[in-house]
């Protein structure tokens, strides 16, 4: 291991201690505020070091890992995603009985997953790193054992993962069989790429994309979303829309460009059909929903299904524009989520559409930053969806997918309806329900958010210049 | 930079209002008055110092927004979009005035929504960026959204989601066309921009250049609103509170004739020359099926809505008949129906806080009780069946006019609509102001301020109608710009060039031998037909 070696695992070296040590400093002293201080300073340290490693970048650390731009861009956006989490987490997980402190741990372990995903090269660390992930995320999901949705929601993310875990190992070897390397890029080498593809990596890929759908959610593969969206706490229910999804898409987008899928016509149907299908199905069932929760994992569908798109434009600008919509994309789920969180006590989980009855006369902060990520969600200006949508048509276009964009639009229209009946209730008159007092800390949370949707839907060309500057396969 | 602190002037008189709103009710008043008054008087300023107003863009500003896409901020003032720009800024002072009394609840917020549609109208109005364009036409559209919903009557709910539905899924189509352009120009010219005056030339073969435009015309046919896409105008008038309506009817839907003026004729000269006929006739539908509904309501404010859809109907048949004259028409009709639609609905929005109701059936013999408003009510509808000396008849003439020299048979069909609005005007008069009493209701008549209103109003439609020469002049060089356009286009489209060539002797010798045989041919036919003449004589 050279000492390049060494310095670019450093974010990773952060993420893989800190369990550890707030492991030991827990069995010592059972400090809430002490660990969630300590997690906070150490993903700002883990982010921080990734300006250090940037100069050094593209460096490839043979055969597992390659830490490019691209993979950096990624890996800073599942650690700032992870830290607003962990922001948002503070009270919500301060009211709970029991331990506590454990939360964080888990919480770093499924972020080291996703960060490892975000730079495998290589099958064995694409598994560890959805393993290291998934396995994480059952102990966050069920993390409320005394609730019966919580552990129910935890059970059928077990099960379904790892089933899904089996189908995307099974791929794997299908695909090692056929070409005796595990790594991306020899893969490629091994049997060329695109339409050349052999039956055997076909039914392979078929296989890994059941595992992979599962992880993104995308029609077939989505019912475990409602349930453990609705089941998990808040922030994790956010986490798992947002870092967990982010992590999968990036070795989703470098394994598919990698293989050239975009130019094989079966894959090329297949990834339309599954985009096409998620769009469609998770809109039309978020329309009937009264619960929040449930109702933002059908519009995660909907959105998983609009960022597909992306994998068939097979062009680096496809790839940028994927990497500003999932930008927006986290934002805009986490002050969602964000504020469900905040509006939550121990005893009763601010999910129903009821609850934010009137909100907007009695906590306007809190409303606007919710209006503003619904209004993200549903694509309309002034906010960062808005761009991020138009980023992704423009490219879409570019690539001549007319069918997926028309598509496309007729869904923001369905989805249009039942993120407005939301900000209706957000606006209409009378309301009994009682709302708990709002932390410093989850205030600073919702005004970064929104302040961020804003920026990214006003002025987002500084953004666009850099992602176009250094994101490229 | 005096387009850009129009705009800003807006919004920040809208975050003024809204936090202010707070505190007391008064301030929010205040401050939107103050706002869109130096906005006017900006404007006004600006027209006194440099007149004549001849040039063809007045005022051009062009900053970077997201350079890697092309995106540019890019505003500019022709003749158009200042009346335009008049209109706004003086319908939008007189909403707030209205709205004194009627409003509150939540008055901060709602002057927040109300400068921020304002700003969106703005921006409309000045955006030569079609991203930006788009930008401000969705901006216009949460902000209504809420007025409507907040502040509106018993079917807010539905009225409002069916206009933001309405709408949102129309400029979509639009927002695609844009996209669609965008890589048309991008894919010829190797220039990849938003930028209007750069796509104005931009070549196309016919199909495609049809379906962008059918994406265009979608958000604007819906915006107008044109008959088959006007479901959502009815409720959404109806349900809005009267500042709503007012900018509903009298700023909303001529963004929609706006962007078939600034947009879908100079973008698609030949496409649209190819749809006129369509859309001539989708503009008599709308006069007649428009005039026809209005006859049959009992709710006054819904009545006034749909004689909207009938007086948007001559809009879209002046655009769509490409001369001088009826683009001259259009304008007029486009100020002079938001002036005189908007006092309607001002007139509807006194009588509701007076009686509470709005229906038509248990109004009547109100010019007893309130004969100022009575004789308001009788100007306003006379403006709206057209009687000479009022701004509609000016507009409703000189679009006839106009269309008579391109198709005789609409311009027929259309002034029928006239007579239909007659018909349905008179019956405002009487059935309100008139007639029987039925239930004594006690009210007042107006205020000083709903008099000062009303006379400003009054004044505004008589000018147009007495004296619109500023406002044909204003206009003029924006419409010789578009119709030019028109115009080069259709001569150097390639089939006419080769009939050029084809029918010219001097440049081509073969052609004398067509022309020849032409005459050849001409004579034989004649020759027949003076041997089928003398036949019928002999039988």
């Amino acid at each position: 291991m050279t000492e390049k070696d060494f310095l670019c695992l450093v974010p990773f070296l952060i993420l893989a201690t800190v369990p550890v040590v707030i492991m030991i400093v827990v069995s010592i002293l059972r400090n809430y505020n002490v660990v969630f201080g300590f997690s906070v300073l150490s993903l700002l340290a883990a982010f921080s070091s990734i300006f250090f490693i940037f100069p050094s970048v593209p460096h490839a650390i043979e055969p597992l890992f390659i830490i490019d731009a691209y993979s950096l861009f990624f890996l800073g956006i599942i650690i700032i995603s992870a830290l607003l989490v962990t922001f948002l987490s503070y009270d919500y997980i301060k009211q709970l009985t029991g331990v506590r402190e454990e939360y964080y741990i888990v919480l770093f372990t499924s972020t080291l997953g996703a960060a490892l995903l975000a730079v495998a090269n290589h099958f064995v660390i694409f598994f560890l790193g959805i393993e290291t992930l998934s396995i994480s995320l059952y102990i966050l999901i069920a993390f409320q054992r005394s609730k019966s949705n919580s552990i129910e929601a935890g059970i059928k993310y077990l099960i379904l993962a790892s089933v899904s875990s089996a189908f995307l190992l099974f791929g794997m070897a299908l695909i090692y069989t056929a070409s005796g390397t595990m790594q991306f890029t020899e893969i490629v080498k091994s049997f060329g790429a695109g339409s050349q593809l052999s039956p055997i990596v076909l039914s392979g890929f078929g296989m890994m994309m059941v595992g992979i759908g599962f992880k993104l959610a995308l029609v077939p593969f989505h019912m475990w979303t409602p349930d453990v969206y609705q089941g998990a706490p808040a922030p994790v229910s956010a986490y798992v829309a947002t870092v967990s999804k982010g992590a999968v898409m990036s070795v989703l987008i470098r394994f598919f460009f990698n293989l050239k899928g975009f130019d094989n016509q079966y894959l090329f149907v297949s990834i339309s059909g599954i985009a096409i299908l998620s769009m469609f199905v998770g809109n039309i069932l978020a329309i009937r929903q009264k619960n929040i929760k449930r109702l933002l994992g059908y519009s995660s569908i909907a959105n998983m299904g609009y960022l597909i798109i992306i994998l068939l434009t097979g062009s680096d600008k496809g790839i940028q524009a994927s990497v500003f919509y999932l930008i927006s994309y986290f934002f805009t789920t986490i002050a969602a989520f964000g504020v469900i969180a905040l509006l939550s006590t121990n005893e009763y989980e601010a999910e129903k559409i009821e609850d934010f009855k009137g909100l907007f006369w009695k906590r306007p902060g809190i409303a606007i930053v919710f209006t503003l990520s619904l209004l993200s969600l549903a694509g309309i200006p002034l906010t960062a969806g808005f761009i991020a949508k138009f980023y992704v048509i423009l490219e879409g276009m570019n690539a001549g997918l007319m069918v997926l964009i028309i598509s496309m639009i007729i869904n923001s229209v369905i989805g249009l309806y039942y993120y407005l009946r939301i900000i209706t209730m957000l606006f209409s008159s009378g309301n009994e329900s009682k709302l708990p007092e709002l932390s410093f800390i989850g205030n600073i949370t919702l005004a970064i958010t929104g302040a961020g949707i804003l920026l990214l839907g006003i002025y987002p060309g500084w953004l666009i210049d850099i992602i176009v500057r250094f994101v490229s396969l | 930079m005096i387009l850009i602190y129009l705009i800003v002037i807006l919004l920040t008189g809208a975050f003024l209002a809204w936090i202010t709103g707070k505190k007391s009710s008064e301030w929010p008043r205040i401050i939107s008055l103050a706002a869109l008054s130096i906005d006017l008087l900006i404007i006004i300023i600006y027209v006194l110092n440099s007149f004549p107003l001849d040039k063809s863009w007045l005022i051009d500003i062009k900053l970077d927004w997201i350079p890697a896409f092309g995106i540019s901020f890019h505003l500019a003032l022709d003749g158009l979009s200042l009346v335009m720009l008049i209109l706004t800024f003086f319908l939008g002072i007189i909403s707030v005035i209205i709205s004194w009394k009627e409003i509150n609840s939540k008055v901060g917020f709602f002057h927040f929504n109300l400068l921020l549609i304002l700003a969106g109208i703005t921006g409309v109005f000045l955006s030569l960026d079609l991203f930006l364009f788009y930008f401000f036409w969705e901006l216009m559209l949460v902000p209504m959204y809420f007025l409507i919903g907040i502040w509106g009557h018993e079917n807010k709910t539905s009225a409002s989601n069916k206009f933001f539905l309405y709408t949102q899924a129309s400029g979509l189509l639009m927002f695609i066309a844009i996209i669609a352009l965008y890589f048309v120009h991008g894919h010829s010219t190797g220039l990849y921009t938003f930028d209007y005056l750069q796509l104005l030339g931009t070549a196309m073969n016919g199909p495609t250049a049809m379906l962008i435009m059918l994406g265009f015309l979608a958000a604007f046919l819906v915006k107008l609103p044109v008959v088959p896409l006007h479901n959502w105008l009815p409720d959404a008038h109806t349900e809005a509170p009267t500042a709503g309506s007012l900018i509903l009817a009298a700023l909303l839907l001529k963004t929609g004739a706006y962007g078939l003026l600034r947009f879908v004729v100079p973008l698609f000269p030949s496409a649209s020359v190819t749809f006129a006929p369509i859309g001539m006739l989708l503009g008599v539908a709308g006069i007649l099926y428009g005039a026809k509904l209005a006859f049959a309501q009992t709710d006054l404010k819904r009545l006034v809505a749909y004689t909207s859809v009938s007086h948007m109907g001559f809009v879209i048949l002046g655009v769509f008949s490409f001369n001088e004259l009826a683009y001259q028409g259009v304008v007029i009709q486009m100020v002079a129906h938001g002036i005189s639609t908007g006092a309607l609905f001002i007139l509807v929005g006194q009588l509701y806080e007076r009686i509470h109701t709005r229906d038509i059936n248990r109004m009547g013999g109100l010019w007893e009780k309130a004969p100022v408003m009575g004789a308001i009510g009788l100007i306003f509808s006379m403006a709206s069946l057209g009687l000479p000396g009022l701004g509609n008849f000016v507009a409703e003439l000189l679009i006839l006019i106009g269309v008579f020299k391109a198709n005789v048979l609409m311009s027929c069909l259309a002034s029928l609509g006239l007579i239909a609005a007659t018909i349905y005007s008179l019956r405002i008069v009487q059935k309100v102001f008139l007639g029987k009493k039925n239930t004594d209701w006690t009210m007042n008549d107006l205020t000083i301020r709903e008099k000062a209103v009303s006379a400003s109003l009054v004044i505004a439609i008589l000018w147009l109608g007495l004296f619109p020469k500023p406002v044909l002049d204003t206009a003029k060089p924006a419409i010789l710009k578009t119709l030019n356009k028109q115009k080069e286009i259709s001569y150097e489209s390639p089939v006419s060039n080769s009939e050029k060539i084809l029918c010219d002797p001097s440049c081509n010798p073969l052609c004398t031998f067509v022309v020849k045989n032409n005459s050849f041919k001409h004579k034989g036919t004649l020759s027949k037909a003076q041997s089928n003449t003398k036949e019928e004589q002999d039988n």
